[in-house]
């Protein structure tokens, strides 16, 4: 449907040639003696989408928190757009694995909080949220409080409230694992379809390694932890724009699934034997 | 069963208590002395809602009260906001609090008096101390408790230090100051009367203190009901208070299963 209005890109996404966006650079990251991942080494090229997949537990969203500059690295260094990452980033939009919504505010009011921190006049914030409301499918909620709305309908929220300042790179922690099938493949391509107006630098986890594939330029494997690192990354080559539902029944998207599979399932077997 | 025979029951309740009591003091069962008869304390309260200069007595114990309760929480909150930002002031300042908040306040009711006089600002300030701590305490927990995701969500959308504190920390521990709204009014009812019927020239508590001093069973029982209906008028314009001031917290009767 996508299709006729957003130009073919150049594929693959140009990863030679674009500036690097986020550089991850030998990151240790622990917690007391408790060392979650060691040794990282990631970079993601401007206007890359980048997936990372691992066993639960294994450090992703650690690796997340080190990059929008929550948590600190033992060693190492992350920088966005050639910046060091020290202190919390405010020119990044982070969509939270964890509800983040301010519980006394209501959608729109939410939604507009990036611009408004950032000094934006009330009129244009109101304007410019009202559209993104509109766009993450939640008209006529804009005045609903986080509690009256369901789990689905608050991760779009958080979406839009994450994306309305335009942040350079985008952090995405789960965010459609919450939502029913039906729900998850209309996001999916919703999120496609707001990516491909303006591509960013995105950085998504996922445990559901056909969203890693579907969505992604490249899907990075991270090792069980503890000392979790990466132990491979595979460039996904099929062409965009992508419809979700309809790329899963594309040959190369089994034969990536297999491959990637075959590398994540010793780590996942593995992640549950320490379990036991 | 249903509210119309709810509503019988306990009238049938009250008919036989009041008028048993009624009864028992036209017999002479009961001595008038400690125990006045019902229609009597019905009288006296007739003839003091009818008197114009009663409503000076019930506007002092009003205003005491409510200056008592917006100072007290004022201070509280402020207090407790900065001690829950602050973990080191916190844990310095906590021994004294700890000393300070363990003080009977009915022992200071005379120390006020000594300080301010027998007008309105001993029983303010008894009203004050008493309203502060729950406040106090009430603000910090809620400042400590904002949930750490929301709070670096809104440093991540760019919230400066003012913007945090009033998005996030006033918030978050305003619906734990508005949730203790009720026990702290009522405390700042109690510092009022109690002032006053400690040493003062006016207000409920004063005229329970007159009564009592005159031997007048009569007036104090009437007194005390006069505060009781006080204390649930004030307590019924709480309710619909709580609910428009907080409307963005989930009530129990919609309040769903996560
Ligand atoms: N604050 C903390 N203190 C101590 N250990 C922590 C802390 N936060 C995370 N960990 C540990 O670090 C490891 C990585 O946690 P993290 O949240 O990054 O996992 P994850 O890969 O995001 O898992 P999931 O897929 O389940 O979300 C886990 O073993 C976890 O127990
Ligand atoms: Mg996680």
């Amino acid at each position: 449907m996508s299709l006729a209005v957003v130009n073919p890109m150049p594929a693959p996404a140009g990863q030679q040639n674009a500036k690097s966006m986020v550089s991850i650079d030998a990151v240790t990251m622990s917690f007391g003696s408790y060392v979650a991942v060691q040794d990282v080494n990631l970079t993601v090229a401007d206007g890359e989408f980048l997936a990372i997949v691992g066993p639960t537990g294994c450090g992703k969203s650690t690796i997340l928190n080190a990059i929008a500059g929550l948590l600190k690295p033992a060693s190492g260094t992350v920088s966005i757009d050639g910046t060091p990452v020290k202190g919390v980033q405010n020119d990044i939009g982070y969509l939270f694995q964890q509800d983040a919504l301010l519980p006394w505010k209501t959608s729109i009011e939410n939604v507009e909080l990036g611009l408004m921190f950032r000094g934006v006049g009330s009129t244009e914030r109101r304007e410019r949220s009202m559209s993104w409301l509109a766009k993450v499918g939640l008209k006529g909620f804009e005045h609903r409080y986080p509690h009256q709305l369901s789990g689905g309908q608050r991760k779009r929220v958080q979406m839009a409230q994450a994306l309305i300042a335009g942040p350079k790179v985008i952090l995405m922690d789960e965010p459609f694992s919450a939502l029913d099938i039906h729900t998850r493949h209309l996001m999916q391509n919703e999120l496609l379809r707001l990516w491909q107006e303006e591509r960013r630098a995105v950085v998504m986890i996922t445990h559901d390694l056909e969203e890693a594939i579907a969505l992604g330029d490249r899907v990075a494997i991270l090792a069980a932890g503890p000392r979790s690192r990466v132990i491979e990354s595979f460039p996904v080559d099929l062409e965009r724009p992508r419809d979700v539902a309809e790329i899963k029944l594309d040959p190369r998207f089994m034969d990536l699934y297999r491959n990637i599979w075959a590398s994540l399932r010793g780590e996942v077997e593995k992640s549950y034997e320490r379990r036991d | 069963m249903n509210v119309v025979t709810e509503r019988i029951i306990q009238l049938g309740m009250l008919v036989f208590i009041l008028g048993g009591w009624q009864l028992g003091v036209t017999a002479g069962f009961i001595d008038v002395f400690f125990f006045p008869a019902p229609l009597d304390i019905f009288n006296q309260i007739v003839s003091w809602i009818v008197d114009p200069g009663f409503y000076k007595h019930v506007s002092i114990t009003l205003t005491e009260t409510v200056l008592g309760y917006i100072i007290g929480t004022g201070l509280g909150v402020a207090a407790g906001v900065w001690l829950g930002l602050s973990r080191s002031a916190a844990r310095i300042l906590d021994p004294f609090i700890k000393g300070l908040n363990a003080i009977p306040r009915v022992v200071l009711a005379p120390i006020f008096v000594l300080w301010l006089g027998l007008g309105l600002w001993s029983k303010v300030a008894l009203a004050v101390t008493l309203v502060f701590f729950i406040t106090f305490f009430n603000a910090m927990q809620g400042v400590r408790e904002v949930n750490p995701v929301v709070l670096a969500n809104a440093k991540i959308l760019g919230a400066k230090r003012s913007d945090l504190l009033r998005h996030v920390y006033f918030p978050a521990a305003a619906s734990w100051i508005l949730s203790s709204l009720r026990t702290s009014v009522g405390f700042a009812v109690v510092g009022a009367i109690i002032g006053e019927y400690l040493g003062s020239s006016a207000g409920l508590g004063y005229l329970i203190a007159q009564a009592e001093g005159n031997f007048d069973a009569v007036g104090v029982f009437a007194g005390i009901i006069i505060l009781a209906m006080f204390v649930l008028i004030i307590d019924r314009i709480l309710d619909v208070l709580e609910g428009r001031l907080i409307k963005w917290r989930p009530n129990a009767a919609e309040e769903r299963a996560a």
